[in-house]
């Protein structure tokens, strides 16, 4: 036991101690605060470009006061379309759009030709054809002679609430649409983290380990312990290390999101992408609210989904990182080699990655409950399903089924381990492999 | 006493047998050669002795005692292929090192300022591996094997790689650490290292052992009863005297093969009758390099 705890000091120590990790982990989170800062910069900075459009109206139906943007000004146009030409860049416009005359009412198309110097961006252009067909719109429902009000009243807001109160959740929450849109994010974020914890450490694990054995260092430790207890070690020493940069990131990144969001005021988040996206939430639920946001956040299980996500987190990273340690000491001084023997722990992720999608799409279909039983996939699915209270049984089941993998995998990758770090100058096989974990 | 004894040890790998039935014993306190051609099975030997890996079957006692997971610390051992972590610290990784064969912490940092300050090096112990030559690397290396003052050393191939200067300074070490109680195994197949250092060796082949015994023994036991003989003086033309056969002639100096149940001193006797002078005489002793091919080949036949 003392060994394995100095093995563990020590795996911990020179990595943390090590500069490229001091700066990765102080940088990344600079780096998003970097990133938050410019989107919020050129968010700002792009409603002051304000965009001046030109319109030449030859279907005489628009007027002047329909228009409004925030970002474009329109302007009808009292010349023809060939002066209008002439100096509209003169005249201080951007853009100069000719709306062609009406035909027929009946039309459902209408092709409207304009003219830039510049090229516009997809968001331009689909403003003005938002503007345009609003406009036109209004004249034709006009022309037909139906009344406004009697088009309005034909409107009807549907929202769908689920009624059932949730019996031991405790607050009574029902569930919105709003909490589905959160529960959806949170799924994908943690369904990402693990993604990105598996490969990250794991990968450090599997290189470590090839390091030992290309230095030759690991006949020298074998001699003092035993290759399952280096392994052992090695594995815990890194897991702790993933730990620890993660336990900073959480603390520095909503810190200097904090910091960033108070330079640019109470203004950012309802500016640019942001500000347009939340008014369509707005449009389509009139209840919504940054309130009710952050009363969704808060009504999540959040003493189930903490605790448990750290139980997945340990687990999937101790599963993949024994099988990353198992296939580092199989490669040796190979990496090239070693690709083939990689493929069978990408493939599980990657596939359970590319599941996360349909998981929160189907909180509680097949697909999800499946994948959050199977070991190699249940770390990333598992917490994709959390924040849609998943049946506690099947939490438990799954937990029950990620423990008992997790000391399989270890004794396997622990088989695997001993025999490959004494092995040299030999292309191994699948076949080897199975071979070794029965010597 | 013997420090360790090997009984019928058998190793296999898959169908290949890297210790067929091996038995040998090394006494308390020996300088022990443990010989063989490259893939006779020495390293998996050494690696059953150290704990690495288990023999297939066999007995194995360390200090009289069924060999099991607490000798390791008893042990020392320097594989041939050396390893360190580059990117450690000097200090650090014997420090590492020596607490991982049992040592506290206090005891490993009195140790290792005695090593460090015995090989003049003290300056190195905040230095990385990375940045010490070969040389320096494997005294390092030498200071991890013995730090923690093992009653059993395993050096394999101790002197690759050292220049004679540092060759001297490792071999008195081991000299010391022997004279002080140390059992000491070196696995080489440099010779004439054997002859100097090793007083007793074993020598396997394809996993089978071979030869045994003491140095001295060994020579004894094969030598071809060659004497070499320095004269003045004219040879009585005897070539065929019953007594001896001489094989090479050249400049008053030659050798000869004694015959069957003859001794020297009749050899001696009959020159001096003969009015020859002689100024050497001696017994040509086969080498252990000789013993060795020899050996080995008749082995592989």
């Amino acid at each position: 036991m003392n060994k394995l705890w100095l093995i563990i000091q020590r795996e911990y120590l020179t990595r943390v101690k090590k500069k490229t990790f001091i700066l990765a982990t102080l940088l990344t989170p600079i780096g998003i605060g970097l990133i938050a800062f410019v989107s919020g910069y050129m968010a700002s900075s792009s409603t002051k470009a304000e965009k001046r459009i030109l319109i030449v109206d030859n279907s005489k139906v628009l007027s002047q006061d329909a228009f409004s943007s925030k970002n474009i000004t329109y302007t009808l146009s009292t010349s023809d379309l060939e002066t209008a030409k002439g100096n509209y860049l003169s005249n201080g416009y951007d853009i100069l759009v000719e709306v062609p005359k009406i035909t027929n009412i009946n039309d459902t198309k209408l092709t409207v030709e304009f003219y830039s110097e510049d090229k516009l961006s997809l968001v331009i252009l689909e403003k003005i054809e938002h503007q345009l067909s609003k406009s036109i719109k209004n004249y034709k429902i006009s022309q037909s002679g139906i009344d406004q009000t009697t088009l309005d009243n034909l409107k009807m807001d549907i929202s769908l609430e689920n009624a059932i109160k949730s019996g031991d959740g405790g607050s009574g929450d029902t569930s919105s649409r709003m909490s589905i849109v959160i529960s959806s994010m949170l799924s994908y974020i943690m369904g990402f983290l693990m993604y990105i914890v598996i490969f990250v450490y794991g990968g450090m694990v599997m290189r470590s380990v090839m390091e030992e054995k290309i230095n030759r260092i690991v006949e020298v430790m074998i001699s003092s312990v035993k290759p399952f207890q280096l392994m052992l070690g090695k594995i815990m020493g890194v897991g702790l290390v993933g730990l620890t940069q993660l336990t900073i990131w959480i603390i520095l990144i909503p810190i200097i999101m904090m910091v960033v969001g108070s330079i640019y005021g109470g203004d950012m988040q309802a500016s640019g992408d942001t500000a347009e996206m939340l008014k369509q939430l707005e449009a389509s639920s009139d209840k919504f609210s940054i309130d009710l946001l952050l009363l969704e956040i808060k009504s999540l299980n959040w003493l189930l989904i903490i605790p448990t996500f750290i139980i997945f987190f340990l687990g999937g990273y101790f599963i993949y990182a024994s099988l990353f340690a198992a296939v580092g000491s199989a490669i040796g001084d190979d990496l090239g080699e070693g690709q083939q023997l990689m493929m069978p722990i990408i493939i599980p992720v990657i596939l359970a990655f590319v599941m996360v999608p349909a998981v929160f799409n189907d909180p509680d279909g097949k697909i999800a409950v499946f994948g959050s039983m199977f070991p190699l996939f249940s770390p990333i699915i598992m917490p994709a399903r959390l924040p849609f209270n998943p049946p506690i049984w099947q939490v438990l089941l799954s937990i029950v089924i990620l423990i008992a993998s997790v000391i399989f995998m270890a004794w396997m990758a622990g088989r695997i381990y001993r025999v490959g770090i004494l092995m040299y100058g030999k292309k191994v096989t699948f076949k080897e492999l199975w071979k070794w974990l029965f010597y | 006493m013997n420090i360790l004894s090997l009984e019928n040890v058998v190793k296999k790998y898959q169908k290949h047998t890297a210790v067929d039935h091996i038995s040998f014993d090394v006494p308390k306190g020996s300088l022990f050669g443990l010989l063989g051609p490259n893939g006779a099975g020495k390293t998996s030997l050494i690696r059953i002795i150290t704990t690495i890996t288990m023999a297939d079957s066999g007995t194995i006692l360390f200090n009289g005692e069924p060999l099991n997971f607490n000798h390791p610390s008893d042990i020392g051992y320097m594989p041939e292929e050396r390893g360190l972590y580059k990117k450690m610290k000097v200090a650090e990784q014997l420090m590492y090192l020596a607490q991982l064969k049992g040592m506290s912490k206090k005891e490993a940092r009195q140790k290792l300022t005695d090593w460090l300050e015995k090989f003049g090096i003290f300056s190195w112990w905040d230095k990385k591996i990375e940045e010490l030559s070969k040389g320096m690397q494997q005294k390092v290396q030498f200071i991890a094997t013995v730090m923690h003052e093992p009653k059993l050393l395993i050096l394999d191939e101790p002197f690759s790689g050292l220049d004679p200067i540092n060759t001297n300074l490792i071999k008195d070490e081991i000299y010391e650490l022997n004279k002080k109680g140390t059992s000491i195994i070196f696995s080489t197949h440099r010779m004439e290292q054997v002859e100097e250092i090793c007083e007793q060796i074993v020598l396997i082949n394809n996993g089978k052992k071979i030869l045994e015994g003491k140095v001295t023994q060994i020579k004894e036991d094969y030598k071809k009863h060659i004497y070499s003989v320095e004269y003045s003086g004219v040879l009585p033309h005897l070539y065929d005297n019953g007594i001896y056969k001489i094989q090479s002639q050249e400049n008053n100096q030659m050798l000869i093969k004694m015959e069957e149940n003859q001794h020297s001193n009749m050899v001696l006797k009959s020159m001096i009758d003969a009015g020859v002078q002689i100024k050497a005489f001696n017994e040509i002793l086969p080498s252990i390099n000789d013993i060795f091919i020899n050996e080995v080949g008749t082995s592989q036949e």
